[in-house]
């Protein structure tokens, strides 16, 4: 199902899927923020930890998450890398090419 | 110098009343929460009914966040989060997210087991080869000082945290250990109690040994009977009851309310020998322990009023009333009154010790004693040793100075305090 919208979408939608990419980021971390400021002025930037204050150990739930949401898994590699807002969308966006 | 040790807070979540005042009401009524078990029957339990606290997902929304929550099945920490909350709060005493913790206060929270549920649904993961996917509480909500370290979090307890085990007298037994932390002066104030979880994994084996009963499926309210002629086994429940500990000094400082006073206890093991087995007590240990509670408390065995015993529904019920006659010297119509709360809420296990605590220091602070269910026929063995009026079946009001709670647990171990009411 995913697969065919991602075919038939093309390059042109994908510059469009990011800015909703961090909308559903958004959406999977909310829960685990602890400074709404930061989270409500998110950018690319952002770092999970050190901006939004998450619990490191929650870490791993917002990883699973995000494989529950994109069906994608997520290497413990990567996994150490997710630490910013940027970081998560491009391994995010890698996974899905691998899959796809 | 000793510090003299009185109680400022109760919580409680039981099978027949979650809350103090839903509790204290099930007890003066006699109001039974044992209810048949679908879960039981179909898993083809002997005994399929049970004593289980309603909870709603509401009411864990006022003591956990919806993060909490996420993943969330441990019945055990869900109970007893929500009893030792209760009796903080109920103490007067404040929940702030202060820069420090508060070191003059801790915990000792006792549990058998934690997060058993969890457990079996981690042990199912990690076999599909999903270890990965446990998520980041798999840990907290299993580990046995899981229901002390939720506890600690939520009040910034800064002085001792930590869980005991010790089978049916854990309740009992973390109310002795907070007991003599503050007496020692090692802390202010400490929150004592303990939970059980609920559900077939805990109490499986316990069927399987037959030793719950299976005569009473059809009538479950009928079916814990402590002191009976017909008693048949006990009845599985779960729960948690807790106590805040003072130092009396404290307590009067904060204008707290003081619920009763503890004078001091005894815990101690039959060591498996003699009568006493991995199963079954030492009488003389336990005897032992009535009375080394008594001289610990520098109460005298004739001014005891008020017995709440351990008496599960089992065929030991003659045993451990012949073990209390003997420890204090009294029988017959010298016997002190004596009740057992698993007739209202079966037998909940690690927990039953603090529940039935919580209901001795509300009788001896209110005056009145809860009425004994299910034993209209009382065991004649039982009523050879004491006049059948110390039974009461019937709530009674009644002023009263000293109560007494004992505990026996599974590994031969003993627990026995000492309660006064304070004026």
């Amino acid at each position: 199902m995913i697969n065919n919208l991602c075919y038939i979408s093309g390059e042109k939608n994908k510059k469009m899927n990011k800015e909703q990419t961090i909308i559903e980021l958004k959406a999977i971390i909310k829960p685990y923020i602890a400074n709404n400021e930061a989270f409500e002025n998110l950018t690319e930037e952002t770092d999970f930890i050190a901006d939004l204050k998450i619990n490191s150990a929650n870490l791993v739930d917002v990883v699973l998450d995000i494989e529950e949401k994109y069906n994608i898994i997520i290497d413990n590699e990567s996994m150490e890398k997710m630490l910013t807002v940027k970081a998560a969308m491009a391994i995010i966006e890698e996974k899905l090419a691998a899959r796809d | 110098m000793k510090k003299r040790v009185v109680i400022t807070g109760l919580g409680v979540v039981a099978p027949n009343g979650v809350g103090l005042d839903e509790f204290t009401n099930a007890i003066k009524n006699g109001i039974s929460g044992i209810k048949h078990d679908t879960k039981l029957e179909r898993l083809q339990f002997s005994c399929q009914i049970a004593g289980t606290p309603s909870v709603s997902p509401e009411l864990a929304l006022q003591y956990f966040t919806e993060l909490e929550l996420r993943n969330f099945n441990s019945s055990g920490i869900l109970y007893g989060v929500i009893a030792g909350i209760e009796a903080w709060k109920n103490a007067g005493l404040p929940m702030e997210n202060n820069e420090n913790p508060d070191w003059e206060s801790g915990t000792i929270f006792g549990t058998g087991t934690s997060g058993i549920d969890k457990f079996r649904e981690s042990i199912y993961k990690i076999d599909d080869l999903q270890t990965r996917r446990l998520g980041s509480t798999a840990v907290a909500q299993t580990m046995n000082s899981g229901v002390s370290a939720y506890l600690g979090g939520k009040l910034g307890l800064g002085n001792q945290v930590t869980t005991n085990s010790s089978a049916c007298t854990t309740g009992t037994e973390a109310i002795l250990m907070a007991f003599e932390r503050i007496k020692t002066g090692k802390a202010k104030r400490m929150l004592a109690g303990s939970t059980s979880d609920s559900g077939p994994y805990i109490w499986g084996g316990f069927d399987a040994m037959k030793v719950c009963t299976f005569k009473h499926n059809q009538d479950p309210e009928a079916g814990s009977r402590p002191l009976s002629a017909t008693a048949s086994g006990f009845v599985p429940g779960s729960g948690a009851g807790a106590l805040v500990l003072e130092d009396l000094e404290s307590a009067l400082a904060r204008g707290a309310t003081i619920y009763g006073e503890i004078l001091g206890g005894s815990c101690n093991s039959g060591g498996q020998r003699g009568t006493g087995t991995m199963t079954a007590p030492n009488a003389i240990a336990v005897q032992k322990c009535i009375v080394d509670a008594l001289e610990d408390a520098k109460v005298a065995a004739n001014d005891i009023d008020l017995i709440n015993g351990h008496l599960t529904a089992t065929s030991k019920d003659s045993l451990e009333i012949e073990n209390w006659t003997k420890a204090l010297n009294r029988k017959g119509n010298d016997f002190p009154l004596i009740n057992s709360l698993k007739g209202m809420v079966g037998h909940c296990l690690s927990a039953a010790g603090s529940i039935e605590s919580v209901a001795t220091v509300l009788q001896l602070h209110e005056g009145f004693v809860f009425p004994n269910l299910n034993c209209a026929d009382l065991h004649p063995e039982i009523t050879d040793l004491i006049d059948e009026e110390k039974i009461p079946r019937t709530k009674l009001e009644k002023n009263m100075q000293y109560a007494i709670k004992a505990s026996f647990g599974f590994g031969d171990v003993n627990a026995c305090i000492v309660f006064k009411k304070y004026e």
